[in-house]
């Protein structure tokens, strides 16, 4: 069974870049506007990796994964964050919430399929 | 369907975006900027380079960094949005148009401005070199020999946290493994007593020995999300230190059995119930809200268009077969056709409705027009806008805009004085331009209204009798005397800016609008400040019509500016000596007989009628044989042979499937005027 990723952001563009890159390298893929909006999506179904934007409305990438943290079904998915190079202290709060990894923007298609692959085994 | 181009969609987010960055920003102008805002322009910003860096726009990117760089100090709070600032990142946002521009083969962007927003915005937030700082850790990695195997010593230890993280360190052994020959031993000493053991904590610590081609980069890569916090050695060995063990060491699937457990663990009521049932409720309302943000569909409008015509064809077959139905009279044919008739209509204004957009998204624009020109101008001038969720037709919507500039321009230059000036005549500094919006019936009404020195009457009449437009002994109502500004060549500015007073304007404006069958209309007081209204129709689709007769021909006549209806007698045309007047109530009023008009000059029945129409707050008549009642019509367009045709609007497919063409009273009324002239001229 192929796995389920959840990709969050807020450009309608980068969500369409990462689920075209995943779906190809042979992922499910659904998508969330931002943070809340993730949540939602985190309704029991397998969600096998989180790939989320740090900047979003309404709930922030950093919020999410402290989120996800205490859904006791998500408590141990890993999540990737997406940074910018202008954002290490947010890197270092995304990682003291949780997060697994990080792909600093921008990076090649090739780069987040390997990300993934490393983190689902 | 083809796979959705992520480029393009990047373009119309970043049209959106840039369009919510002007918006926000002249929002916050002059007011004080809460967090939230300032945390939405920063977002904004943040996806443009975010996501213009994805999609091979670099120098967009680049450029944007600076920007958010300084905006991300006035998030922190250590720069305030000043209005250099302000402007600054209007500048920039401007510049990012272009720079976006050039790159799909636009004009290329002003070179110079881009390092001049860049400068100006370093000069402000000069304090923020401490930010910048890329923190990479210096790699301090012996050099290998490439191609060669080389065996390597591994020591690793995670932080505790690792599987919290949702780091899975079997799939990091793995990793190495594949890498070469490898041989894991897991160190068991930190393991606590069970009853002090916490299984969602790593408690092992791991020696690898790996022999690989791979070189100190690559594998300390394997680790790069965990080796914060992590105690990770990585040193070359002396191959002879290293011994590959054939078989794992059973020690190494020893995370097996805590991973699996804590993969159990969460079916288990080990975490406290109340969180997950507080968050319930809050989750169901999120799960609403997002629903209803999905359910907004970009559509191209091309599509819509092809909508509104198919509906347009269904109705106009719907109402044959209606006519049908009623000369047949069978019960069992009208009871469907009438159903149909009602789901057809219901379809109709569903099928309108959607291409109706609030007018609020064309005032926006005109907030940074207002902006900049009172900077120009040297004047302080406020925006209200009224009325922003108005819904009008996207086609009038778009028409619009020009029309409105050229009158918001002339407001700004001619109408509201300078600070100083308005002071002196005891008003505020700061003027108010007024932009409202609002539904009468089925029009709109757009007013905008200023509080300036409002329309000097008496220099627009010596204007106009200077120009020959008005006899010097004429009585002029106010209305007839505004009227003058909008025709061709009349300005009574007394220096021409950049801004206005060429003297074109007005009558284009006024041009615009009749297309757009609506009318203007300007009410001004002096000293007080001038109105001027345009009503305009809800869409160019549909229109309300009266339907008469000419001869064998028919003609829809908008319902909008249709008054009265009247009968003229052939004696009665003769008693005014031929002049195309008739008395209504005392009153003499023009009329225009459409028979002359088309030229159909037999059978001339002996008794016409009259239907009196307002157009520019006068009324005309037009003569016609014979009044058939009010309909509906979707209106088709004159193909581009007919597309020079004044006199005609459009054109409408009647019931018993004839053309009836749409007449378009302005365009009449212009027509007649001008021949009239013409007639003058030559006698």
């Amino acid at each position: 069974m192929s796995k389920t990723i959840l990709t969050v952001d807020d450009s309608a563009s980068m969500r369409q870049m990462i689920a075209f890159t995943l779906s190809n390298a042979g992922y499910e893929v659904i998508e969330a506007a931002d943070g809340r909006e993730a949540l939602t999506k985190l309704d029991g179904r397998a969600v096998h990796l989180v790939v989320t934007d740090l900047n979003m409305p309404n709930l922030d990438g950093i919020g999410l994964i402290k989120g996800v943290r205490v859904i006791p079904a998500y408590k141990y998915v890993p999540i990737i964050m997406l940074t910018t190079e202008s954002t290490d202290e947010k890197k270092q709060a995304g990682k003291a919430a949780g997060a697994t990894g990080w792909i600093v923007k921008p990076f090649r298609g090739e780069q987040l399929v390997a990300v993934a692959k490393k983190l689902l085994g | 369907m083809a796979q959705p181009n992520p480029i393009q969609t990047f373009l119309l987010e970043a049209d959106d975006l840039l369009a919510t960055i002007e918006q926000i920003t002249l929002d916050l102008d002059g007011a004080t900027a809460d967090i939230d805002t300032v945390n939405q322009l920063f977002r904004a910003f943040h996806t443009i380079k975010g996501s213009g860096a994805m999609f091979g726009f670099d120098a967009v990117a680049s450029f944007t960094h600076h920007v958010e760089t300084a905006l991300d100090l006035v998030r922190e709070g250590k720069l305030s949005l000043s209005p250099v600032l302000i402007t600054c990142v209007l500048g920039a946002k401007d510049q990012i148009k272009a720079l976006l521009d050039e790159a799909q083969g636009g004009p290329a962007a002003p070179a110079g401005a881009c390092d001049k927003i860049i400068a100006t915005l370093a000069g402000l937030s000069s304090a923020k070199a401490s930010h910048d700082n890329h923190t990479k850790p210096a790699s301090t990695a012996p050099i290998p020999t490439p191609g060669a195997k080389q065996a390597w010593k591994i020591k690793f230890q995670p932080n505790s946290d690792l599987l919290i993280c949702g780091t899975n360190p079997i799939a990091l052994l793995d990793e190495l493994r594949a890498l070469g020959e490898c041989s894991v031993e897991a160190c068991t000493g930190q393991v606590p007593p069970l009853d002090q053991l916490s299984p969602d904590r790593c408690h092992f610590s791991w020696d690898i020995a790996l022999r690989t081609t791979a070189d100190f980069n690559t594998i300390k890569d394997v680790f790069i999300f965990v080796e914060d916090g992590s105690t990770l050695s990585i040193t070359l060995a002396s191959p002879s230190a290293v011994k590959i063990s054939p078989t794992p060491v059973p020690a190494t699937t020893q995370p097996s059995p805590a991973t699996s457990e804590i993969a159990s663990a969460p079916a288990t009521s080990r975490v406290p119930a109340p969180a997950p049932v507080t968050a319930t409720p809050e989750a169901k309302a999120v799960a609403r809200k997002a629903v209803a943000a999905d359910s907004t569909i970009r559509v191209p409008s091309e599509k819509l268009d092809r909508l509104v015509n198919l509906v347009g064809e269904l109705v106009m077959n719907q109402s044959r077969l209606s006519q049908v139905a009623a000369r047949l009279d069978t019960t069992e044919l009208t009871s469907p056709v009438e159903s149909i008739e009602r789901l057809i209509n219901e379809l109709r204004d569903n099928v309108l409705g959607i291409r109706m957009m609030p007018i609020g998204s064309t005032f926006s624009r005109f907030k940074r027009l207002v902006h900049d020109l009172s900077a120009e101008l040297g004047k302080e001038i406020d925006l209200v806008t009224e009325g922003a969720e108005t819904e009008v037709d996207k086609t009038v919507l778009d028409r619009l805009g020009d029309p409105l500039i050229h009158l918001i321009r002339n407001s700004l230059d001619h109408g509201i004085e300078l600070a100083d000036q308005r002071e002196k005549l005891g008003k505020s500094r700061r003027g108010t331009l007024r932009l409202a919006a609002a539904h009468t019936g089925s029009n709109v009404v757009i007013t905008i209204q200023d509080d300036g020195k409002g329309l000097d009457r008496d220099a627009i009449r010596r204007k106009g009798i200077e120009k020959g437009l008005v006899a010097p002994d004429a009585v002029l109502s106010d209305r007839e005397v505004f009227g003058l500004i909008f025709l061709p060549g009349f300005s009574t500015a007394k220096q021409i800016t950049s801004v206005s007073g060429r003297g074109v304007g007005m009558d284009v404006v006024k041009r615009q609008i009749d297309t757009l069958r609506g009318s203007v209309a300007v009410a001004s007081e002096v000293g007080r400040g001038t109105t001027i209204s345009l009503t305009l129709p809800l869409t160019l689709a549909i229109v309300d019509g009266l339907v008469v007769a000419v001869g064998d021909d028919q003609f829809v006549i908008p319902t909008s500016v249709v008054m009265e209806n009247l009968e003229i007698t052939r004696d009665e045309r003769a008693a005014f000596n031929g002049r195309h007047a008739v008395a209504v109530r005392g009153e003499l009023v023009p009329y225009i007989r459409l028979r002359e008009v088309f030229t159909m000059p037999e059978n001339e029945p002996d008794l016409e009628k009259v239907v009196v129409v307002q157009h520019a707050g006068e009324r005309v008549g037009l003569v016609v044989d014979r009044v058939l009642g009010s309909h509906q019509t979707v209106i088709q367009p004159l193909g581009r042979f007919y597309r020079d045709i004044s006199v005609l609007s459009g054109a409408t497919i009647m019931g018993d499937g004839r053309v009836a063409l749409i007449l378009d009273v302005a365009g009449l009324v212009r027509l007649t005027e001008t021949t009239a002239l013409q007639t003058v001229s030559t006698s």
